[in-house]
């Protein structure tokens, strides 16, 4: 039954994007959160390729096109580090993966479980993150609960506005 | 059996996904362990493919907003223009006292040089680069400037400022190059305290935090002392100014050592130009080297009212010393001006703004602007001389 009304949900709901969106949205917010750093401090903080992940994760509701998306988006973000690639490939793999599982079971279109998905989404992708490099890079990162709150706190109010803007990129079918 | 693969298509694809990143990952990790392969492979051309994307929009980014902020600066500096002039060369009248006083120092410890047959590599070819980018995580304290292999950057070179080290040269594009910041915790950077002269080595921490963690902990660490290069790294030459000692406590995770936390001289978080070191010299001074010792005396004497000379005896005066008459400096400067002591190693704090072209320039060279090539310079990071580098004459 649940599969039923899910699947009908799915095809209801299903949101589609044009291909020059959906290629240059990623590029853009990896461009932008590689270069806002060197203008605001702060700006590490924020994750926008996870929220891009997630946001075109879930209005997708498909898992494969999601963690297609977060693999794709999550190995450019690798290219610019000096680490392995492959830890937020691997990291935004998965949440592209359940965040679609999620858009298709629940509503995330209202700003509040829009804020509490990208809250609990940032704690996963720390944790993924962090088991990660420390079973396979041997790289122990500190687990400081009171940054990662703060955050996920600001990635979800990020989300919020971010997901508004981007809706209107969606072209319903 | 079909049936299964249909069902679980989603989760066995994620599956699949996730197997093959892990490869590739625990394949890079293997070859990071040979450093003869590191930064090979099939990564590399992911990283190469990334900055040929990113790198031009980034440099489109950085130009055009260097673009106003220059407009706009141009405006608000010809306000300033006439006091910021007067105040400049009255400090240009102090730092040629200083100067004249160092130079005696260095030509005494040339001699001391070669009577112990010391050699020091020093810098002699830098070239400037604009930061472009950064890695955007802070977990990878990482920034791109706008000079690669065919500015002739390599691995491993080391970036600075006027100010202080930056970092070294963590990889190289074609027109870019990543550069590893000596805050991250991958970095290090070998160091010694100005003063107490105690060695150690510079490590970032996650928090970006620079620190010293191999010093023993019943050694005087002063807070406010100087950090400079020690150039025992092979990296960075020696004497460059690194930071200055924050605070230092006993470190309980290794127990003997202090915990000692660095303030760094360069702002590493508003990075905007940098110098990359591409050429290193050995230098082995000799006691011929150096100019026509100007004693500080000379100097103060040109300064004091007392020793005025009617204008034709100053004419006479020109003859006997062609190199004083033809530098254009008045034998008798009444200003009456006292003179208070400046820094010996005062740094330049503004850095090239125009286009970072293939401009070689020396750090260390107090106000002056880039010049083409200087060297050997005998000390790196110390004020050198007080020519100007165009030959103009100074102000008078």
């Amino acid at each position: 039954m649940n599969g039923a009304v899910a699947s009908s949900r799915e095809e209801l709901d299903v949101q589609r994007f044009s291909i020059a969106v959906s290629i240059a949205v990623p590029l853009l917010a990896i461009l932008v959160q590689a270069y806002l750093p060197l203008k605001l401090k702060l700006t590490p903080v924020f994750d926008l390729p996870l929220l891009v992940t997630i946001f075109f994760a879930v209005a997708r509701r498909r898992p494969v096109p999601g963690m297609i998306t977060g693999a794709v988006i999550g190995t450019l973000q690798d290219a610019l580090t000096h680490h392995p690639i492959g830890l937020n490939g691997i990291s935004k793999t998965i949440i592209g993966y359940f965040a679609s599982s999620i858009g298709v079971r629940f509503d995330v279109e209202n700003p509040g479980s829009r804020f509490l998905m990208t809250f609990g989404f940032w704690f996963v992708h720390q944790f993924v993150y962090y088991t990660i490099n420390l079973a396979l890079v041997n790289v122990r990162d500190s687990w400081n609960w009171g940054h990662i709150l703060l955050t996920a706190f600001s990635n979800g109010f990020l989300a919020i506005v971010l997901f508004t803007l981007m809706d209107r990129l969606k072209v319903r079918s | 059996m079909e049936s299964f693969f249909v069902r679980y298509k989603d989760p066995l694809i994620l599956m699949a996904v996730l197997f093959v990143q892990i490869i590739a990952l625990a394949t890079q990790v293997k070859r990071t362990e040979s450093p003869v392969q590191a930064g090979s492979g099939g990564t590399r051309l992911i990283r190469v493919w990334t900055m040929s994307a990113i790198t031009p929009v980034e440099k489109l980014l950085t130009g055009t907003g260097r673009f106003f902020r220059g407009a706009w600066g141009n405006y608000i500096d010809l306000h300033g223009a006439r006091r910021e002039n007067r105040e400049l060369k009255e400090q240009l009248d102090r730092m040629k006292l200083d100067q004249a006083q160092l130079r005696a120092e260095v030509e005494q410890t040339h001699r001391l040089e070669v009577l112990l047959d010391f050699r020091q590599r020093v810098i002699s070819k830098t070239v400037a680069a604009q930061v472009i980018g950064s890695s955007g995580s802070e977990r990878s304290r990482i920034i791109y400037i706008d000079r690669g292999s065919h500015d002739g950057i390599k691995r491993d070179m080391a970036v600075i400022t006027p100010d202080g080290i930056v970092g070294k040269v963590k990889d190289v594009f074609p027109r870019s190059s990543q550069v590893l910041l000596i805050n991250d915790r991958d970095s290090g950077a070998g160091v010694v305290l100005e003063k107490s002269r105690l060695q150690g080595v510079l490590r970032g921490n996650e928090q970006g935090e620079l620190q010293i963690t191999d010093i023993m902990s019943d050694e005087n660490v002063h807070s406010g002392e100087p950090v400079v290069t020690s150039g025992g790294d092979s990296i960075y030459p020696r004497g460059l100014p690194v930071g200055t000692v924050m605070n230092a406590a006993a470190d309980h995770d290794s127990e003997p050592f202090l915990r000692i936390g660095i303030r760094p001289a360069a702002k590493l978080d508003q990075l905007e130009d940098v110098l990359v070191i591409t050429q290193m010299a050995e230098h082995s001074p000799s006691v011929a080297e150096g100019s026509p010792s100007i004693r500080a005396a000379d100097v103060l004497a040109q300064r004091l009212p007392s020793i005025t000379k009617p204008p034709d005896k100053d004419k006479e005066a020109g003859q006997a010393n062609p190199a004083q008459a033809n530098s254009g400096q008045p034998n008798s400067v009444a200003t009456g001006q006292q003179t208070p002591p400046a820094s010996p190693l005062q740094k330049k704090t503004e850095v090239p703004r125009k286009s970072a072209g293939a401009v070689e320039s020396t750090p260390g060279q107090g106000n002056k602007p880039p010049v083409k090539r200087v060297s050997p310079q005998p000390r790196p990071g110390a004020t050198q001389s007080t020519d100007t580098p165009t030959g103009e004459k100074p102000p008078q």
